[in-house]
């Protein structure tokens, strides 16, 4: 089998955020500031990614915009020929930052949204006055004449806000929503029971999200993404282990997904001691869920393996203890009753919020 | 109309995997060879029709086939948000 290349690099630039999402995809250990990449290491990753047939990166973090190089970091993207998008808060966003990002060559902005209230969005985010510096930084990227993804992520405690939250998305001038249900992993997994939501909201968010596509047609283009506690087939995460996508930490490991890290056990090759290429093609971490060798019953000779490619290792370790386990979304895993237990004691109200150490 | 790329849209050449592709914010299509050629002539100043005119001097296919394929191409592009007409 041939090695395709992989499409789009996801650059974790800084853990660094100024809110604090109990679902933040961040790993628990949050890396410091001082094991951060510089930006010419950033530029000899972008350099090596275009080289290797990635055609987009996301610019993330934490707040990518709590980089002070950021422009410079942009611009190194850019001139690498990779089309840039940023993944932000847009709560240090000011007409000045967009505008020297803009001259660097920034082609969108995905910018995430916690709830439509202002009173839900800085609970949930966890900083006061959020949520009108988004609708300021929304207002800047418009003028900019920058496209504008809106990124809602839902859960059980802002999914009766869904018509309110594709209002936002119109009012602000987005021209895509992207309708994230939360996936559990990290911090996520630690906020379970705060945010799993109930099958009639899962339900009544499909249905809301469905009537939306309709009514905006060719003026809002809304991708929504599934919650698979609920679900009786795993999702192809990531599109297959190392087949389309790679991360980079801040600290400079090379991940199959963003949340790689949360395999314990498992080593990641770092791009301060290895090219991004021979990651790729060659490290333990790469090969090990690559394909459909690695697949045990009910996985392997299953007629879905390449389609689904055994859903998520992550999801599978952290439910099951075994990376290589069949992701328990299937219905087919001997693991599936745990995501019905899980629903069954969802229902808290309390979150434990990301910061610093908390990671125990 | 008179189509053009949506902001953040364009047409580029995938040199890794030899084709050319639609990228798009946070996605990307792969246009099969009718579509290639129909987006190879968006430019914000052609309407429909002088698309259609375009293909047809180029391609032996009866001009209403062209422009119903246009036609439709167009609406669908439209709709997944990479052009705007």
């Amino acid at each position: 089998m041939s090695l395709d290349p992989p499409l789009a690099l996801l650059a974790e630039l800084t853990h660094r955020c100024p809110l604090r999402c109990p679902y933040c995809s961040n790993p628990l250990a949050l890396a410091r500031a001082s094991e951060e990449l510089s930006t010419e290491e950033w530029a000899r990753v972008f350099r090596e990614a275009a080289a290797l047939g990635c055609l987009q990166v996301h610019l993330s973090g934490g707040e990518p915009t709590a980089r002070r190089d950021i422009v410079e970091i942009t611009a190194a993207a850019h001139a690498a020929g990779l089309y840039t998008n940023l993944i932000t808060a847009g709560v240090l966003l000011d007409a000045a930052l967009l505008q020297r990002l803009v001259a660097a060559g920034l082609d969108h902005v995905q910018l995430s949204v916690q709830d439509a209230t202002e009173e839900g969005a800085e609970r949930i985010g966890g900083l006061k006055g959020a949520q009108p510096r988004k609708a300021r930084a929304a207002a800047l990227v418009r003028a900019a004449g920058l496209p504008l993804t809106l990124n809602a992520v839902v859960h059980r405690q802002n999914l009766h806000h869904l018509p309110e939250l594709i209002a936002l998305a119109l009012d602000w001038g987005a021209a895509r929503l992207e309708v994230a249900h939360v996936q559990y992993y990290g911090w996520a997994l630690r906020n379970r029971a705060a945010l799993l939501p109930t099958r009639a909201q899962l339900d009544a968010a499909t249905r809301c999200v469905e009537a939306a596509r309709a009514a905006h047609r060719g003026r809002l283009v809304i991708d929504y993404v599934v919650p698979d506690y609920h679900a009786r087939r795993p999702k192809a995460c990531m599109g297959g282990w190392g087949r389309r996508f790679l991360a980079v930490s801040p600290s400079g490991k090379v991940l199959p997904c963003h949340a790689a890290e949360s395999l314990a056990g498992m080593e990641f090759p770092n791009i301060r001691e290895t090219s991004l290429a021979a990651a790729w093609a060659e490290s333990p971490a790469f090969t090990a869920f690559r394909g459909t060798g690695w697949m045990r019953e009910p996985c392997r000779g299953c007629a879905r393996a390449e389609l689904d490619w055994g859903g998520c290792r992550c999801q599978a370790f952290a439910l099951t203890g075994e990376a290589a386990s069949t992701d328990p979304a299937c219905a087919l895993s001997p693991h599936h009753h745990l995501l019905a237990e899980a629903l069954e004691a969802a229902g808290t109200e309390a979150f434990v919020w990301r910061e610093h150490g908390a990671a125990t | 109309m008179t189509p053009r790329f949506a902001p953040g849209v364009r047409l580029q050449e995938d040199r890794a995997r030899g084709r050319w592709i639609v990228m798009a914010p946070e996605r990307m299509f792969v246009p099969d060879e009718t579509a290639l050629e129909v987006l190879r002539l968006v430019d914000g100043a052609r309407d429909e029709a002088a698309i259609v005119d375009a293909l047809a001097a180029r391609f032996d296919a009866p001009r209403e086939v062209i422009a119903a394929d246009v036609r439709a191409l167009l609406e669908d592009l439209v709709a997944r948000g990479a052009l705007m007409g």
